[in-house]
C-alpha cells in the first residue's frame, strides 16, 4: 500500500451544468457566470447561465414527458419520488457541504435542512395515489347518471424556485417542486441565481430515480430571463412564483402576471421572503395546480 | 315534408309581472337612482321591442355597493352558519313559488325558448341555491381547514346567456360561505337579476349583502378594478377574462374564471345513431349556441359520417325556430344585434373558405334578431369556425379514423371547457374521457348540469369549479 497521497493528488472540481430533458448540457449560451462561497466569498464554482432559449429548450421538454409522466401509475410516481428520496440520502454529505457554502451556515446547521428536504420528498412520494380520494368526489347529481370528478394534472408548470441566504436553496426547492411533479405535471425551474448548485445538483438525485427525462428541468442564471420566458410562453400552463422577490420589472410578480394572463395560466403567488421552509406544508401545494374533470354518464338497462 | 303541424301554444306575456320603465341599481337593500345620467335599454330580442330602461352604473355607483357590501360583510360573515343558509334556503323556496314569473321574464328578456327556462334554467336556479344552502353551517367538513374563513367582498361580473342561472351559481356559493357580494348582470338581459334583488328583499336578507348593478363594461371595468373588492369571479369571454387577470395581476385579490369553449363532441361507429343525433342537436342548438360548453365542433369517425349527417339534417329540419314564449318552440331568438352580427361575420368566413353550408327550409319572424340552426362540414381544422367560439346555432362537422386522432383533434385548441363522447364500448369512454383536456367530459349525454356537480375549464377556458364542493373554494380563503 502507498502512503496517502493528499499532497499530490488534485480534487476532481464539478462542472455544473443544466438539467433538461434528462441530459446534462451546458447553456446553449456557453456563457457562466461565479458563485461564491456566501460567508467567505471564494469562488466555488462556474454555474452555466441559461438563458431564454434554454428555458424554451425545458419547456419542450417538459411538454413532451407530460404525457407519460401524467399517464404514469400514482403508484409509480411515488415509487420514484421515494427513490430520489433514497438518492438523496445517499449523498447527504454532498448535499450537507454544498448547502453550507451556499447559504453560509456551518454543516452542523445546514444538516437539518438538507434532512428535510430527503423528509419531504418521502411526504410527497407517499401523496401520488391518495390525493385524487382527497381532492375527488362523486356528485349524487338529480338525475339518472353516474357522476365523477377526479383531479388531473395542469401541465407544465414553471417555478421560480425559492432564493438563497435563509438556508432553503434545496429544502426551499425540493417543498415547491416534490408537490408539482407529484400530481403529474412536469416543471420547468428557475434556480436561486444566488445559489445554484445545490438545485443544479439535485437533477443528479433525479436521473439515478428513474425519472423520466424531462419530468423536471433546473436552469440557472438570470431570473430576469428564465422567468419572464415561462411566463410568456404559450405551452406552460402554470406558474409558481414562490421565490419571485423583484418588486418591480419583468421579474416581478406583477409583470409575470401580466405576461401569465395571455394564456390564462394557472398561478401560484410568491411567498415571503422570510417564508420558513422547515414548517408543515399541508395540501396546499399539492391542490394548487390540479384541475377537476368532471365525467357524466347515464345509467340505464 | 311537415309530419305534425303545430298549434301555437303561447305562455302568457302577463305571468312575467310588471316590467318597469326604468330602473336603478339595487344597493345597501333599496333600489336607488345612478349618480349618472346615462340610461341603457333592454329589448326583447324576439321582436326588438325596447322592455326597459336601466342605468348605466358609474364609478361613484360602483363605490356606493362596494362600500355597502364591505359594511354588511362584518356583520354576514359573522352570522352562525345554520342562520346564513337559513336565508339562502328562503330565496330558494321564493324562487319556486315565482319560478313561472322569472322564467317568463328571462325567455323575453333573453330570447331563449320557454321551454328551456320553464325546464331547465330555473330548476337549476332554485337548486343550486338550495345544495349552497345546505353548505352554510358544514364547510368545517369541506376539506378547507377546520376553520375555514370568506374572502370578503365578492365582484361578480355574468354573462347573458344564462342570466338568473349565473347569477344563482355566483350568488349561492359566495353567501354561503359568508361573502358579500356585488353583481353585475349583462347589458342585454338585466331584468331577472334586478327582479331577484326583490326576492332578496322579501326574503328579508339584510340590506348589502347582495348589491346588484347594471351598466355595460365600463361598469363592470370600474367594479373587477375597485380597490377594495376581494375577489373577483366572472363568466364570459377569453379575452374580457384576461384583461381581468391582468388587472388583478400584482394585488392579493382572488379571481375565478369561467370562458370560453370550443367543445368536440366526439361520435363513433358503434354509437347508437338516433341517439346521438339528439345529442349533437342538443349539445349545439340548445339555448340558440349560445352556450360556453356548447358541443360546437362535432368529431364524426368517417365511415359513419354520411349516416348521421342524414340523420342530422333530418333531425335539424324538426326544429322549431320562432316566438320564445310558445311552448313549442325549441330554438329561440339571438341574444343581441351584436351576437347576430358575430354569428353572420364567423359563418360567412366559413363559406369563404370552403366549407359546405346546410340549413333546413326555415321561416324566420321579420323583426327581432334570428339565426337558423346550420351546420357546416367539409370543416378543417384550420379553418375559423372550427377555431373561433361562435356563440350561436353553427356547428362544424370534422371526421376522424381512429381514437387517438379524434384525442389530438379534439385537444387542438386553447380551450378546454367540454367535450361529448358517444360510444357503446365502455373502456374506449373511459379512455377518451381520460385523455380529452376539459373540464366536463359528457358520455353519451350532453349538456347536463347539476348543482353538486363542479364545471369549469382547462386552459384559456378559465380556472376554478362552480358547483359541488368544488365550488366552495373560489370563496373560501384558503
Amino acid at each position: 500500500m502507498s502512503e496517502p497521497t493528499s499532497a499530490l493528488r488534485l480534487d476532481v472540481y464539478k462542472t455544473y451544468k443544466l438539467f433538461v430533458g434528462g441530459k446534462f448540457p451546458r447553456s446553449e449560451s456557453g456563457r457562466v457566470y461565479e458563485v461564491t462561497d456566501r460567508k467567505t466569498g471564494e469562488w466555488l464554482a462556474n454555474a452555466p447561465q441559461g438563458t431564454r432559449k434554454d428555458t424554451r429548450d425545458a419547456v419542450s421538454a417538459a411538454r413532451k414527458a407530460f404525457g407519460g409522466w401524467s399517464g404514469a401509475t400514482a403508484y409509480n410516481r411515488g415509487q420514484i419520488l421515494y427513490r430520489a428520496a433514497e438518492m438523496l440520502q445517499g449523498r447527504r454529505e454532498q448535499y450537507l457541504a454544498e448547502v453550507a457554502v451556499s447559504e453560509g451556515l456551518t454543516a452542523k446547521k445546514a444538516a437539518p435542512l438538507v434532512d428535510a428536504a430527503i423528509d419531504r420528498l418521502v411526504w410527497y412520494a407517499g401523496w401520488t395515489d391518495k390525493v385524487a380520494q382527497v381532492a375527488g368526489s362523486a356528485n349524487p347529481v338529480a338525475g339518472p347518471y353516474f357522476n365523477l370528478s377526479t383531479p388531473e394534472p395542469t401541465g407544465v408548470v414553471g417555478v421560480v424556485a425559492p432564493q438563497g441566504g435563509n438556508g432553503f436553496s434545496l429544502l426551499g426547492l425540493v417543498s415547491v417542486l416534490a408537490p408539482v411533479i407529484a400530481t403529474g405535471n412536469t416543471a420547468v425551474v428557475a434556480l436561486a441565481p444566488n445559489a445554484p448548485l445545490p438545485g443544479l445538483s439535485l437533477g443528479e438525485v433525479l436521473a439515478t430515480s428513474d425519472l423520466p427525462g424531462g419530468v423536471v428541468n433546473l436552469i440557472s442564471g438570470h431570473t430576469e430571463d428564465i422567468a419572464p420566458t415561462l411566463a410568456s410562453h404559450a405551452d406552460v400552463n402554470a406558474l409558481d412564483l414562490s421565490g419571485v422577490v423583484a418588486e418591480e420589472g419583468p421579474a416581478s410578480a406583477k409583470d409575470l402576471e401580466v405576461a401569465a394572463a395571455d394564456t390564462l395560466k394557472r398561478v401560484l403567488r410568491p411567498e415571503p421572503a422570510s417564508h420558513d421552509w422547515t414548517t408543515a406544508p399541508g395540501t396546499d401545494r399539492l391542490l394548487t395546480f390540479l384541475e377537476t374533470k368532471t365525467v357524466w354518464h347515464p345509467m340505464g338497462m | 315534408m311537415a309530419l305534425f303541424d303545430y298549434a301555437p301554444a303561447p305562455e302568457s306575456r302577463a305571468a312575467a309581472g310588471d316590467i318597469a320603465s326604468t330602473y336603478g341599481h339595487f344597493i345597501d337593500g333599496e333600489f336607488v337612482e345612478s349618480t349618472g345620467s346615462e340610461a341603457l335599454k333592454t329589448v326583447d330580442p324576439s321582436t326588438e321591442e325596447v322592455l326597459a330602461e336601466f342605468a348605466q352604473g358609474t364609478e361613484a355607483d360602483v363605490d356606493r355597493a362596494v362600500a355597502a357590501a364591505r359594511k354588511a360583510f362584518t356583520s354576514w360573515s359573522a352570522l352562525p352558519g345554520a342562520e346564513r343558509g337559513k336565508y339562502l334556503f328562503r330565496i330558494a323556496r321564493i324562487i319556486q313559488e315565482r319560478s313561472r314569473e322569472l322564467a317568463v321574464l328571462e325567455s323575453i328578456d333573453n330570447g331563449k325558448p320557454i321551454k328551456e327556462t320553464r325546464d331547465v334554467d330555473l330548476p337549476l336556479v332554485a337548486a343550486h341555491f338550495f345544495y349552497y344552502a345546505g353548505w352554510a353551517d358544514k364547510l368545517e367538513f369541506a376539506g378547507y381547514g377546520a376553520n375555514p374563513r370568506p374572502v370578503g367582498v365578492a365582484a361578480q361580473v355574468i354573462p347573458w346567456n344564462f342570466p338568473l342561472l349565473m347569477l344563482a351559481w355566483k350568488i349561492a356559493p359566495a353567501l354561503a360561505t359568508g361573502n358579500t357580494v356585488v353583481l353585475k348582470p349583462a347589458e342585454t338581459t338585466p331584468l331577472t337579476a334586478l327582479r331577484f334583488a326583490e326576492i332578496c328583499r322579501q326574503a328579508g336578507l339584510p340590506k348589502g349583502v347582495v348589491n346588484i348593478i347594471t351598466g355595460d363594461g365600463r361598469t363592470g371595468a370600474a367594479l373587477t378594478a375597485h380597490p377594495e373588492i376581494d375577489k373577483v369571479a366572472f363568466t364570459g369571454s377569453t379575452e374580457v377574462g384576461r384583461a381581468i387577470a391582468r388587472t388583478l395581476a400584482g394585488t392579493t385579490k382572488r379571481l375565478s374564471l369561467e370562458l370560453g369553449g370550443k367543445a368536440a363532441n366526439i361520435v363513433f361507429d358503434d354509437a347508437p345513431v338516433d341517439q346521438a343525433v339528439e345529442g349533437i342537436v342538443d349539445g349545439i342548438f340548445f339555448n340558440q349556441g349560445h352556450v360556453c360548453c356548447a358541443g360546437s365542433r362535432l368529431l364524426v369517425q368517417e365511415s359513419i359520417h354520411d349516416d348521421v349527417m342524414d340523420a342530422l339534417k333530418r333531425r335539424m329540419s324538426t326544429l322549431r325556430v320562432g316566438d320564445p314564449l310558445d311552448k313549442n318552440t325549441d330554438v329561440g331568438a339571438i341574444n343581441s344585434a351584436a351576437q347576430l352580427a358575430r354569428i353572420q361575420e364567423l359563418t360567412a368566413a366559413g363559406e369563404a373558405e370552403g366549407a359546405e353550408r346546410w340549413s333546413p327550409s326555415c321561416e324566420l319572424p321579420s323583426a327581432g334578431y334570428w339565426f337558423a340552426p346550420t351546420v357546416f362540414s367539409n370543416v378543417s381544422a384550420t379553418h375559423r369556425i372550427a377555431r373561433e367560439e361562435i356563440f350561436g346555432p353553427v356547428l362544424s362537422v370534422l371526421t376522424f379514423r381512429t381514437p387517438e386522432e379524434a384525442v389530438a383533434k379534439a385537444n387542438n385548441t386553447p380551450y378546454g371547457l367540454s367535450a361529448g363522447i358517444w360510444t357503446e364500448k365502455g373502456s374506449r369512454i373511459l379512455w377518451m374521457a381520460s385523455k380529452l383536456r376539459a373540464g366536463v367530459v359528457w358520455s353519451n349525454t350532453f349538456n347536463k348540469f347539476d348543482p353538486t356537480s363542479p364545471f369549469g375549464g382547462y386552459k384559456e377556458s378559465g380556472y376554478g369549479r362552480e358547483g359541488g364542493r368544488h365550488g366552495l373554494e373560489a370563496y373560501l380563503d384558503v
